[in-house]
Parts: structure tokens; C-alpha cells; sequence
């Protein structure tokens, strides 16, 4: 691994923010680390376009980079040849920007993503547009045809910038060698700037083919980029006062708090005003669900207790979320009776779908260490906060294990959950899997849920297994809790894991259906199971094994705790194979559009 | 039923019902702006001007086209051009929606890297639209006339075909076109609405602070009701 490149990017609210110091501890200590312990090695000068892109990469501390080779990245991958960046070959362009995505997410480093041309690119774009609507912070580097061929329909030409135009945050298209340097870090700086998000950089192949010796410009953002780091004083003092009249505050925290490693801040606030804490489903583990004042997820398939807290509450604080139709429900009943204060750094995120009565633009720590600052006391809400418990007592999420039925899925999560540590990273797919893999897991710690949930894409979870088992802790089990239908879309990536002797734990939460959509079917299409039947998968634990992976199965009660361990303690990839009850459905449940305080418990209540 | 549902006994969850539970008073419109249930009022549109200027490079007319068309922004012209800045380009965007939604364009617009600054322009700003209108040649005197009256010039004459061209704000463009619809009207091009603030005010100086609009509160902090401001028709 490349020491010298351990260097965090430049950010000038830095300068700016020295006081922060608890946030910026970890990446200053690398930066103190890198210029104290390492001795002045000059590298290699740059002679082309393409070294200047992998050295652009070096100078930001990039460390690993997952993609797929190609004919117009070729220049690229011959100068990573040379480099320490560890290139990680992914089975499908697909799984590299997941995995890139998730890295991202782990580390709070921008995951890098390589693809060449056309295919290559159009494959990376399920995994950009998830990294998009997530706000992940991940750059992606795609190989274009020469530049003199660009718009003549050449061999694998495809307009990349102009299809990941609506998808990034930032694109561009390199038009010279001694440039595509400052392009690659510009592009790096701007995905974790700010609000995160995806940025990408066309490198035509004449361009990274190039001669020049021309060393990148320092990674920065472009002039015209600005970002608020403190919110208006004004609204703050008014949001202050808000929140100590109030008598039934609630906090809403969404990913931006992770994100911001804003956790710390908001578990400090919100247990010294004691205030109820709900998440939405990018936010957990911005808050210990095992924590009193925890009420959980809130939405579509939140806990109904967060549902009752965030529709009863008078004043919601709702912190790096953008009020997602799938957390709101219909506009019309989303917290009717609450004042919005909203923190977000993204002034677009303010007023966009909930009103706020408080916009307070600006860094997420930052701005909730200035409204702690301006608390002169706080709220007087000993009654709402017994409310709240009463309410946790009233919905329990408690379920029936009758022995004579097959497993649930919900005991399979919960195993998994017990045997293993509080920093055990989650990754999922999409569908019924998810919701259970967010409901009967307890999360304590930020970057520990890691999801595919703005865009919800089915196969997301064992590519971002493998980009989080990279950015991980040694220590830190990673697991992937999947679906049989969403497993299926990627699993090919289960070679990368065995070549690179990846230890995964992965448990496919097997109900031979689609099962979400087979719910949905019962609940609002007469039970018609149009193509959601999937009984003709494969058998997961033979499979895992053919790849060289280790595979279980799991058909009873009695077999779980014993798999689950023993899939755990092997050093590698490991599949278990779960048959789960296949009626299993996910509740509660408010339906699309519906009122989150009349979230149904039953199928007969939607 | 179908024979899936013999086994769902046991799914679901334990608690109150829907019915039992208690429900709160307040209410919101789709702008997610809390209302008086009674009024249940959509506030109205209007129509205004906002003028951004933009890094002169490939590919940001798309990116404002793209921005607008993708969040279903109701756009009625957008112009493009280069300014006193070689670097720089302004375009100006004619929009017709409530006062969520340009708040929100303006926000969204702001957001592309490319564009350096926004601004919604003043009801009295100037806003002007050139307009060439060719119409039959059957009655040239007429037309020529017709054109006088709206400050227009005869820029071409042929056997069968006037051309003229009126330049104007979009309403004396359409009071134009009306008057000249008696000659038989063969072919009109636009340009879209171009504007700038008058006097020493700056139509979209440098980048502005994040949050161009910060709400008012009274004295207890209650926050004023979202200001309105009012419609504009060239």
C-alpha cells in the first residue's frame, strides 16, 4: 500500500475549521503521519496522459480502485501497472461501481471505479446513479475512443458524459493530456466536497496516450464551487428557541449526518435535550438503536413507533435527510402538526418536498454544535417522551417462530446480528431481505448499513460486500444479507472474492420469490404472482462452492445458530443458503402515498 | 384468495389498528407547506425571469436544459449568449411556476458547477425578444405599416413574401403577431426572451451566499409566513 500517498485531500473549509478538531483528527493525523514518517521520495516523473491520471490519483491517497480492463483504458491500466494502487478486477463493471460505492461509504473516501468505452461505461451507470441519489462520494474513470473519432459512432463509442450528464454530481470530458491530470483530481475533490456524490472523467484514448510531462495541479475544487459550513445565526437562534418551547421535539436523522460525521454531535444533543431520535434508512447508525430515546427507522417500512413519533411530533430537526417520498409517505400527513427546522448542507435540499420553517444551510456537526451553542435550556417534553415508550410497548416488532412452519427470515437476521460484533458492517440488495436486514438488526455505529436505498437497486449488496471488506477493519466482520432474486443479479462477483480471499459472510434470505413484489401482488394485485416466481434458482450453497467458495444450508430452526457460526469462523467467502418461509411479509408497512401514522401491521390493514 | 394465502397466519404484527390510533389536526399541501385544512389553497403560478451566468464551455446548455426537463421545471424560453467576458456566457430563462418551484430552480440551477451565479430578475427588468414574422406579399403597403406600428423593419421583399422584424418585450411580440395574421402568416422564428437589470443593479453578480432567501421571524421566533412576491407580466 502506497504511504506516501496517504494524504487527505485538500479542503479549504480546513483552514477555515481548525476548531473541529474530533472531525478532522483522523485525516490530519494521516496527513502529520505521511509528511513526518515518510522520507522524500521522488517519484517517477510523469511522461504521459494516462501516468498523469494514476498520479493524480496517488496524490489524493487513493488506495484502491475496482474495474474492468478495456481497449480505450488500456493506457490507463498500463500506467496502474507501475503504481501501488491495488487494483481490484471486477467480474462486471456493474460490481466495480458498487463496489467503488461502497468503499466510499466505509472509508468516507471517494471509491474509485475504472471502465473502458462504451459497454464498459453504460455498465458502470446502474452503480453511478445509485452512488447519485445516495450522495456516496465516488469518481469514475472511463476510457473514450480517440478524440478525432468521437461522434462518428466508432467501436465501442458511447456519449459518456452525455449519459451521465443527469447521474453526477460533476462530469467532464479531458481534452488534453497535459490537463487530465488536474481533471481526475478536481473530479476527486468535487465527489467529496460538500454534499457528496459521483463524478466522472472521460479520458479519450488519444488524450491518456499523449505525451506530457506535465505533473496534475493540486486536487481542488473549481472557484465558482462554494459550500456553506455554518448555518445563519439568525435561524439558528430562532430554531434554538423553537426546540425549547417544544413539547414533543423530535430528531430526524438522515445520511447526511453520517456522512458529515455529524454521529457524535447529534447523539450529544439529542441526549442532553433528551429528545427522541428517529432514522430514515441512509441514517442508521448515526444513532444506538439500543439507546432509550432511539425509535428507530421511520417510513414506509419504519418501525411504528417512529411513525407515531414523526407523525405526532410539534417540532421535527430533521438533519442531512431530503425527505424521500418512501420516509414522508403522502406530503399531506408527513408531520402534519410539526415546524421543520432543516439542516442540510445542500441548500436545494431545504423546502424541496417539506416546507422548513428553520432552513439552516451548512455542515451537519458544524451547524448542530451552533444550535447547542444557542440552547439555553431544554425542551420540557417528559410527557411525549413517555409517550414515545408507550408507544415502543404498543408495536412491538415481535413475530411468532412456530416450529412446525419453515424459518423466518427475520430469526436468520437476528442470529447473524448476535453472533456477531457491534462494528459488523451490513451490506444488502434490494427488497423484503433489506427491510428485515434494517429492522432486526441492531446498528450502534455510523458505516456500519451499507444500501442501496434511493435508487434501490436489486444486486447491490455482495459488490459493495466487496468494496467494504476493502475499506473494512480487519476486525470488522463484513456481512451481506441478500436475496435469492437479488443475489442472482451479481453473484458472479463471487469469483473476485475467492481470488482476492475475501472474508465475506453472505446469507441469502432464500424465499424463491421476488419477494417484495410477490407481497405486493397479494396486497394490491388479487394475489396474482405474474413473474415473481422464482423457484428455478439455483441451489446457493453448491453454487459458492463451485466458484471455491465455502457453502450452507439452512432448512430449520435447529440448523441456524450452528451455520451461522461456523460460516463466520471460515476465513473466505462463505454463502449460506437460507430457506426461509416464503409467506414471510414485511411489516409494518404504510403503502405508497399512505399516512405514516396509519401504517398498516397486517396485509387486511392496507 | 390463492393457495399462496393458506399459510399467513402468523404474518403480521402485533398493536393498535389503524382505526384506534389517534391522528393529528394539522395538514399539508403537496408544496409540503403546513395549511389551514379549511383553505386547502395551491398557491397560484407565476411567470418570471431568472438570469444565470455560466462558464462559456461545451456541454452547460445541456446541463441547464437537461436540469430543467429532468425536475419538470414548466420552461417557457431559454436563451443563450456570450457576454462582456469571453469566458462567460448568460442565459436567461423565462419560467412559469408557483413560488416553491422557482425558489427551487434557482437553487437547482445554482448547483451545476458550471454556473457561476443566478439571479431571478426584477418585475422591471428589461426584457426584450427579436422576432422575424414573413407574411404574403399581397398587400406590401399594409404590411409595411403594420411593421411601423410596432417599431419593426422590413428586412426582406420578394414577389410573394414580406419579412419583417420586431424586437420587444413577449407581450408587444404577440400583439404583433395578431395584426399581422390579416396578411397570412407563412413562417415566424423567436429568439426567447434576453434581459438584464436595469441601472447599476447587476443582473447575476458573483456567486451568491448558499441560501439567497432567509425566512423572517417575530420577536419570539415564530417565523413569518413564506413572502410572496408579486406577478409580474413583462
Amino acid at each position: 500500500m502506497s504511504e506516501r500517498a496517504a494524504v487527505s485531500p485538500p479542503d479549504e473549509q480546513d483552514e477555515e475549521h481548525e476548531h473541529e478538531q474530533e472531525q478532522d483528527e483522523h485525516s490530519e493525523q494521516s496527513a502529520s503521519d505521511s509528511t513526518e514518517t515518510e522520507p522524500e521520495s521522488t517519484p517517477e516523473p510523469v511522461t504521459t496522459g494516462a501516468q498523469s491520471v494514476i498520479r493524480a490519483l496517488e496524490n489524493v491517497g487513493v488506495e484502491y480502485a475496482f474495474g474492468v480492463q478495456g481497449g480505450a483504458i488500456m493506457p490507463v491500466y498500463d500506467a496502474l501497472y507501475d503504481s501501488d494502487i491495488t487494483h481490484v478486477t471486477m467480474a462486471h463493471e456493474q460490481g466495480a461501481s458498487h463496489a467503488a460505492d461502497a468503499y466510499g461509504i466505509v472509508s468516507g473516501e471517494p471509491g474509485v471505479c475504472l471502465a473502458t468505452s462504451g459497454p464498459g461505461a453504460t455498465n458502470l451507470v446502474t452503480g453511478i446513479a445509485d452512488a447519485d441519489m445516495d450522495s456516496d462520494p465516488m469518481i469514475a474513470l472511463t476510457g473514450q475512443v480517440p478524440t478525432e473519432m468521437v461522434g462518428n459512432d466508432a467501436f465501442q463509442e458511447t456519449d459518456t458524459t452525455g449519459v451521465t450528464t443527469p447521474i453526477t454530481k460533476a462530469n467532464t470530458f479531458s481534452s488534453h493530456a497535459d490537463t487530465v491530470g488536474d481533471d481526475v483530481g478536481e473530479a476527486f475533490a468535487l465527489a467529496n466536497t460538500g454534499r457528496p456524490g459521483p463524478t466522472l472523467v472521460d479520458l479519450p484514448k488519444d488524450v491518456t496516450l499523449s505525451e506530457t510531462d506535465r505533473e496534475p495541479a493540486e486536487a481542488r475544487v473549481p472557484d465558482t464551487y462554494e459550500v456553506q459550513e455554518r448555518a445563519d445565526d439568525e435561524v439558528v437562534r430562532a430554531a434554538a428557541r423553537r426546540i425549547e418551547d417544544s413539547q414533543r421535539p423530535a430528531l430526524l436523522l438522515g445520511g447526511g449526518v453520517i456522512k458529515g460525521d455529524a454521529s457524535q454531535a447529534c447523539r450529544e444533543f439529542a441526549t442532553e435535550h433528551e429528545i427522541p431520535v428517529v432514522t430514515t434508512m441512509p441514517g442508521i447508525g448515526s444513532f444506538p438503536e439500543d439507546h432509550e430515546l432511539s425509535m428507530e427507522m421511520a417510513g414506509m417500512h419504519g418501525t411504528g413507533y417512529a411513525n407515531m413519533a414523526i407523525t405526532h411530533c410539534d417540532t421535527l430537526i430533521g438533519i442531512g435527510t431530503r425527505f424521500d417520498d418512501r420516509l414522508t409517505g403522502g406530503i399531506e400527513t408527513f408531520a402534519p402538526d410539526a415546524e421543520l427546522i432543516h439542516i442540510d448542507i445542500d441548500p436545494a435540499e431545504i423546502s424541496k418536498n417539506i416546507h422548513a420553517e428553520y432552513p439552516l444551510v451548512g455542515d451537519a456537526a458544524t451547524v448542530v454544535e451552533q444550535l447547542d451553542e444557542e440552547m439555553e435550556r431544554s425542551p420540557q417534553a417528559k410527557k411525549w417522551r413517555a409517550q414515545c415508550q408507550q408507544w415502543k410497548s404498543e408495536y412491538p416488532m415481535a413475530y411468532d417462530t412456530p416450529e412446525d412452519e419453515p424459518v423466518k427470515p427475520q430469526f436468520v437476521v437476528e442470529a447473524l446480528d448476535e453472533a456477531t460484533s457491534d462494528r459488523a458492517i451490513v451490506t444488502t440488495g434490494v427488497g423484503q431481505h433489506q427491510m428485515w436486514a434494517c429492522q432486526y438488526w441492531t446498528y450502534t455505529e455510523p458505516r456500519t448499513w451499507v444500501s442501496s436505498h434511493g435508487l434501490g437497486t436489486m444486486g447491490y449488496g455482495f459488490p459493495a460486500a466487496v468494496g467494504a471488506r476493502l475499506a473494512a477493519d480487519d476486525d470488522q466482520e463484513v456481512i451481506c444479507v441478500e436475496g435469492d432474486g437479488s443475489f442472482l443479479m451479481t453473484m458472479q462477483e463471487l469469483a473476485v472474492a475467492v481470488r482476492e480471499h475475501l472474508d465475506i459472510t453472505i446469507v441469502v434470505l432464500n424465499n424463491e420469490y421476488i419477494g417484495m413484489v410477490r407481497q405486493w401482488q397479494d396486497a394490491f394485485f388479487e394475489g396474482r404472482h405474474s413473474a415473481s416466481e422464482y423457484h428455478w434458482c439455483p441451489e446457493f450453497d453448491t453454487l459458492a462452492e463451485a466458484f471455491g467458495a465455502k457453502g450452507f444450508r439452512i432448512d430449520e430452526y435447529d440448523e441456524v445458530a450452528d451455520t451461522v457460526e461456523a460460516a463466520l469462523a471460515y476465513d473466505g467467502p462463505s454463502v449460506i443458503d437460507a430457506h426461509v418461509d416464503p409467506q414471510a411479509n414485511v411489516y409494518p408497512m404504510v403503502p405508497s402515498g399512505g399516512d405514516n401514522g396509519q401504517f398498516a401491521l397486517s396485509e387486511d390493514q392496507l | 384468495m390463492s393457495q399462496e394465502n393458506t399459510n399467513t397466519t402468523t404474518q403480521g404484527l402485533e398493536g393498535p389498528p389503524p382505526e384506534d390510533r389517534p391522528r393529528p389536526q394539522g395538514r399539508r399541501n403537496a408544496q409540503g407547506i403546513r395549511i389551514d385544512p379549511e383553505v386547502e389553497a395551491e398557491p397560484d403560478t407565476r411567470r418570471t425571469v431568472i438570469s444565470a451566468l455560466v462558464k462559456h464551455e461545451p456541454g452547460v446548455l445541456s446541463d441547464v436544459s437537461g436540469l430543467f426537463s429532468r425536475r419538470q421545471f414548466n420552461i417557457e424560453s431559454l436563451t443563450v449568449g456570450p457576454t462582456e467576458d469571453d469566458d462567460r456566457a448568460r442565459i436567461t430563462l423565462v419560467i412559469e411556476e408557483h413560488e416553491p418551484g422557482i425558489e427551487q430552480a434557482k437553487k437547482q440551477l445554482r448547483k451545476l458547477v458550471p454556473v457561476i451565479s443566478v439571479r431571478e430578475l426584477a418585475p422591471d427588468a428589461m426584457r426584450r425578444e427579436l422576432m422575424l414574422i414573413k407574411v404574403n406579399a399581397t398587400r406590401p403597403d399594409q404590411v409595411a405599416a403594420v411593421a411601423g406600428m410596432y417599431d419593426g423593419q422590413t428586412v426582406d421583399a420578394s414577389p410573394e413574401t414580406v419579412t419583417v422584424q420586431v424586437t420587444g418585450s413577449r407581450q408587444k411580440i404577440e400583439a404583433a403577431i395578431e395584426t399581422f395574421e390579416q396578411f397570412g402568416i407563412r413562417e415566424i422564428s423567436r429568439t426567447g426572451t434576453t434581459a438584464l437589470a436595469r441601472g447599476t443593479e447587476e443582473t447575476a453578480a458573483t456567486k451568491g451566499p448558499a441560501s439567497e432567501s432567509t425566512p423572517e421571524y417575530t420577536e419570539d421566533g415564530t417565523p413569518t409566513h413564506p413572502q410572496t412576491t408579486p406577478s409580474d407580466d413583462d
